[in-house]
């Protein structure tokens, strides 16, 4: 890298800055973009080694730990058929789909409302709803356990489906305000004098128009439901209702001696599915992020 | 309103505008109010109770407060919460914008590349932790073991037992979880700046920097203020993070506040107790909502606001 970093001053000192060089770009770009690659990958590989690496492998310090010599698939078996892995995975999705499909329905019902039927007070309505959005769940979890408890829900999934909400809600009508505002007025007036109701309009007109901010916020909801950690952690305790997050950190983590290959396989396999989705969907993702943030 | 240029179409309509908006707003609104704006206030009042779990409090005024202002743990969870807070926020802002400079340059594969960036910020946060967590393990630790054979280390690193090294630990984990959405979302505020600027720039023979310090972020503020409200907002609130990896341990030196309230109410059984701390947080988040909002607007009206 010393002659790429020598010629990079040679480039320099000839006072070419704006027919920007290939060893200059190296050392200036193609390097700490590489860097920045290797750190943020790293945690995904370790996770994806230690999963299918031998105990006897993972707890020696000899040999090369950055690869696997005999490859086993045993921590994925204890993982799938001794402990409650493949319940705890479908309780994330049912949860998560559920949750998903509830926010999506009542947000478009608010968005529209709120962007288009301009009702009086739809102003201040809008933004609370972006207050809403700024609550952690930090402040609310305590609260809602003893709801939660008080309502019965307590260590069930039901919980879940309710108190998700909370925070998808929030964020998807925000993010679906902003696809409405871009639908143009002229077509629902259309409509209005065609003899259109405002509901027809929005599941004929304003909704197929929105469909990739309906990807977007359904997308996001789904990640962000998948990933809810702190109101599972609280909200349930049996493992037969608990979610990938949870049961893997609560149940796999037993007494002293950690048991990392099945756990780096349960964190590996509870992040593929969203790794999946996200892939399908990367710029409705983006869009939806960066969309939210700038409004 | 634009509504206003064509009154005879919508004003058939406008007479039930109100009726049909709550009618709309109902199933959101119930949602909400009674998750959320409910529970809110619930928290803020058993902040001032003795509630304990299967046990409804009775109001104790200030007592809750007056107990952790004078209790050691909440002070140390307090200054871990600043610290914390701040060191993170400054990493991620500054790898972050670095991050999304590079993204934004003429590059092979852009999309790709912008797409595995953002991997860290989408998978659960539970479970990348744990990750971290057997990263940083005192026997087996990988990065250990590469800085022996490298022979800049002798002994394996005790990331998570030293009280100083697990806080710059998991406050690494949190940068590693943050970058990514700060260089993806402050790259979509740099694609807005059009090209024509830093040709104008480069015209008038200003330097790389010049162009940095003098169009990129001027422009590329109001966003900024926005993503790093977002990121101290959760930075501040944070709990899987430290939950999975520490617990809160060596000697409390990694507590947060969320962590704090967290093992206070639930495994403590104090609820009331649990409920002051979480409130506690609450005059810090707005401080920082208010902050960065009137960052904003000063910069929005010295741009000049009509342009929006």
């Amino acid at each position: 890298m010393t002659t790429a970093q020598a010629a990079a001053l040679a480039t320099d000192t000839r006072g070419t800055d704006y027919l920007v060089s290939l060893p200059r770009r190296i050392v200036t770009l193609y390097l700490p973009l590489a860097v920045f690659l290797v750190v943020l990958l790293f945690p995904f590989y370790w996770m994806a080694m230690t999963a299918f690496k031998p105990d006897a492998e993972l707890l020696s310090r000899d040999g090369n730990p950055f690869w696997i010599s005999n490859p086993t698939l045993a921590h994925v078996k204890k993982l799938l058929f001794e402990t409650q892995y493949p319940e705890w995975l479908w309780n994330t999705l049912l949860v998560s789909i559920v949750s998903t499909f509830i926010s999506i329905v009542c947000s478009v019902l608010a968005a529209y409302a709120i962007e288009r039927l301009r009702y009086r007070g739809s102003r201040y309505v809008g933004a609370s709803i972006f207050l809403a959005y700024l609550v952690p769940p930090s402040i609310l979890f305590i609260p809602l356990a003893t709801m939660v408890y008080k309502l019965d829900l307590f260590d069930t999934r039901l919980a879940l489906i309710l108190t998700y909400p909370t925070f998808l809600i929030p964020f998807c009508t925000w993010l679906l305000m902003g696809y409405f505002k871009s639908i143009p007025f002229e077509l629902e007036e259309c409509a209005l004098i065609d003899g259109a109701s405002r509901f027809q309009i929005l599941v004929k007109i304003v909704l197929p128009l929105a469909v990739p901010g309906l990807i977007s916020a359904g997308i996001f909801a789904f990640t962000l439901s998948w990933n809810e950690f702190i109101y599972a952690l609280t909200f349930v305790s049996s493992s037969e209702v608990k979610t990938v997050p949870v049961g893997v950190v609560t149940e796999l983590v037993e007494g002293d001696i950690y048991h990392w290959g099945s756990l780096m396989a349960g964190a590996l396999f509870g992040s593929l599915p969203v790794a999946a989705l996200y892939s399908f969907f990367v710029e409705y993702y983006v869009s939806g992020l960066t969309g939210a943030v700038k409004e | 309103m634009k509504t206003g240029s064509t009154p005879s179409a919508l004003s058939r309509a406008l007479d039930n505008r109100n009726v049909l908006g709550l009618l709309f707003m109902l199933p959101a609104g119930i949602l909400l109010v009674v998750f959320l704006t409910y529970p809110l206030g619930l928290g803020t009042w058993l902040g001032f109770t003795d509630a304990k779990i299967g046990r409804s409090g009775q109001w104790v005024g200030i007592e809750n407060f007056e107990f952790l202002w004078g209790d050691a743990v909440t002070r140390l969870a307090l200054f871990n919460t600043i610290f914390y807070t701040a060191v993170a926020s400054v990493i991620k802002f500054a790898l972050g914008l670095w991050l999304a400079l590079l993204l934004n340059k003429r590059l092979p594969f852009k999309a790709f590349f912008r797409a595995i960036v953002l991997l860290p910020f989408i998978v659960p946060t539970a479970l990348s932790a744990l990750a971290f967590w057997w990263i940083y393990d005192a026997q087996f630790s990988v990065i250990s073991w590469a800085l022996t054979r490298m022979g800049l280390i002798h002994k394996y690193i005790d990331f998570l037992g030293d009280p100083w090294n697990a806080r710059f630990s998991t406050i690494a984990a949190n940068v590693w979880r943050g970058v990514p959405f700060v260089a993806i979302t402050l790259l979509a505020g740099l694609q807005t700046i059009s090209p024509s600027y830093y040709e104008a720039a480069s015209l008038d023979g200003a330097s790389s920097w010049q162009q940095f310090r003098y169009v990129t972020l001027p422009l590329l503020t109001p966003i900024i203020a926005v993503v790093m409200t977002f990121s101290v907002l959760f930075t501040f609130t944070d709990f899987q993070l430290i939950y999975v990896i520490t617990r809160g341990g060596p000697l409390n030196a990694t507590h947060l506040m969320a962590t704090l309230s967290f093992q206070r109410a639930i495994p403590g059984g104090n609820l009331g107790e649990g409920a002051a701390i979480a409130t506690a947080m609450v005059p810090f988040l707005l401080a920082a909502i208010l902050i960065s909002y009137y960052g904003l607007q000063r910069r929005t009206w010295q741009q000049g606001a009509g342009d929006k």
